[in-house]
């Protein structure tokens, strides 16, 4: 019977939620490594059982922990992310030049065809592959090194490389997404990269139109439309269709186009979700109304979904990478708060309920769905 | 034969208990109990120094026979109670609420 496995990275620790495809009933395990910041677990999609966890901390560092059965079991692998060659600088909030430094692992990212290869994004900004199983890592410095790279900028929360978006139908395009520099494209495998933002424009950096320094929060695709990608920006709600070269805004009548999360249905390329967050300076939903928008149209038109969600009182914060959606029949979508709670929906988002709710703050959900 | 005393996230991560017992030749320093400690215990790497450089982690403290000896060099000798095991060579973290 076909089910769901919801993985949950929190402020303390790993959660993993199982269900039946009711999707109705759920087990939660956890913590796994209880007291540590869990940025994000992924499954490969050739290997469900093969999980990679970033495990990090400010006193100990970044670990990196890989599952073998489902996330039963873990065992720390490889954690050494040294920047190739020469570290180089970006710009400082001084404005000075400052030398590139490893802080976590923001995101990992395993391959769509081989298990034992994962990319990871970083702070401070850089890609970084391993192919033998997150033994050993390499970093694709070429995306560090683009000729704008002294040009980055950290924002307050950190200059990290948090989306990466692999291609099936051109294995060697790789879509990044970095805060607070912008959107990159590799064709070769990530030799070289390029900035893909025009028709970004941003009113926080002096140049709103310029090709790197925008805040993109979240990038999403979907498989069957590989150069059509859906953007999150710090404000903006945005859609290119050729594959990142032209960027349109569809933010259309949302509440409000500042946000973090966005996803896309699994069997319904322009069906689109976000959860507007009143503004960059109260990250909490409009009016204290938790309520996740979906378009139907690829964007510009926009509905609330609201039935099950709290509709008063409710000022949690939905983080870039805490939204995800499973493949079952009927689409099921999945979001963490910064309150502790993980919301489901088992029918595209018409109706809503928390599958768990007092967990540390969410940081990331990803969901796999299990033959 | 020395004593390491380890945070409780680390005595996790390296499944050991609250003492780490190693023998580390003479002249026993703060660097070579570390490269002790992490040569018995690999997942430790990283996580009290930096990768490359060996630098403390700015969160964590070496205590040793009441020194705080975090910011001299790592070539600085643990005093003898700490170097024949009578007392622990403590890595501490800082303390922090949240």
């Amino acid at each position: 019977m076909s089910g769901v496995r919801v993985l949950v990275g929190t402020h303390k620790g790993a959660f993993v939620l199982t269900s039946d495809g009711a999707r109705k009933k759920w087990d939660v395990s956890g913590p796994h490594f209880a007291g540590w910041e869990i940025y994000h677990l992924k499954g490969s999609p050739v290997d469900p059982d093969r999980i990679y966890a970033s495990q990090c901390s400010g006193w100990f560092g970044q670990l990196i922990q890989r599952s073998n059965d489902g996330g039963k079991t873990w065992e720390p692998v490889g954690k050494e992310f040294t920047y190739d060659g020469a570290t180089g600088t970006h710009q400082w909030y001084d404005g000075t030049q400052h030398p590139w430094e490893f802080k976590r692992v923001w995101h990992l990212e395993p391959s769509l065809t081989d298990p034992d290869t994962v990319y990871a994004g970083v702070e401070d900004a850089a890609i970084f592959r391993t192919t033998d199983g997150a033994q050993s890592w390499q970093e694709l410095s070429g995306l560090r090194c683009h000729e704008s790279g002294p040009r980055w900028a950290p924002g307050a929360g950190g200059m990290g490389a948090h989306t990466i978006l692999l291609d099936r139908s051109h294995p060697d395009r790789i879509f990044v997404a970095i805060s607070a520099a912008g959107v990159f494209r590799t064709d070769d495998a990530g030799k070289t990269w390029r900035p893909v933002t025009k028709g970004l424009r941003s009113l926080y950096i002096p140049d709103p139109a310029a090709e790197v320094g925008h805040c993109v929060h979240r990038i999403a695709m979907h498989q069957s439309r590989p150069d059509t990608l859906f953007m999150q920006k710090h404000w903006d709600v945005m859609r290119t269709d050729d594959g990142g070269e032209n960027w349109r805004e569809v933010s259309g009548n949302l509440p409000t186009d500042f946000g973090f999360v966005i996803d896309v249905h699994a069997h319904e390329p322009e069906t689109i979700y976000v959860v507007p967050i009143k503004s960059d300076s109260e990250h909490f939903p409009p009016d204290g109304k938790l309520q996740v928008f979906r378009s139907r149209t690829g964007g510009d038109e926009w509905e609330p979904l609201t039935k099950g969600l709290p509709q008063a009182d409710c000022y949690v914060n939905i983080l870039r990478d805490a939204m995800a959606v499973d493949s079952l029949d009927s689409c099921g979508v999945y979001f963490g708060t910064t309150g502790g709670q993980v919301y489901a929906s088992a029918d595209s988002g018409d109706t809503w309920s928390p599958i768990v709710r007092d967990l540390p703050a969410v940081l990331s959900v990803e969901v796999q769905t299990l033959a | 034969m020395i004593r390491v005393a380890l945070p409780a996230h680390l005595r996790t991560l390296a499944h050991v208990g609250s003492e780490v017992e190693l023998n580390v030749p003479a002249p026993v320093t703060v660097a070579s109990a570390l490269e002790a400690l992490e040569s018995r215990y690999p997942v430790l790497r990283g996580t009290i120094r930096d990768h490359g450089t060996l630098k403390r982690r700015a969160f964590l403290r070496y205590f040793a026979d009441g020194q705080d000896l975090s910011l001299d060099p790592p070539d600085t000798p643990l005093p003898d109670a700490v170097a024949n095991g009578k007392e622990p060579f403590l890595v501490i973290g800082s303390i922090a609420g949240g």
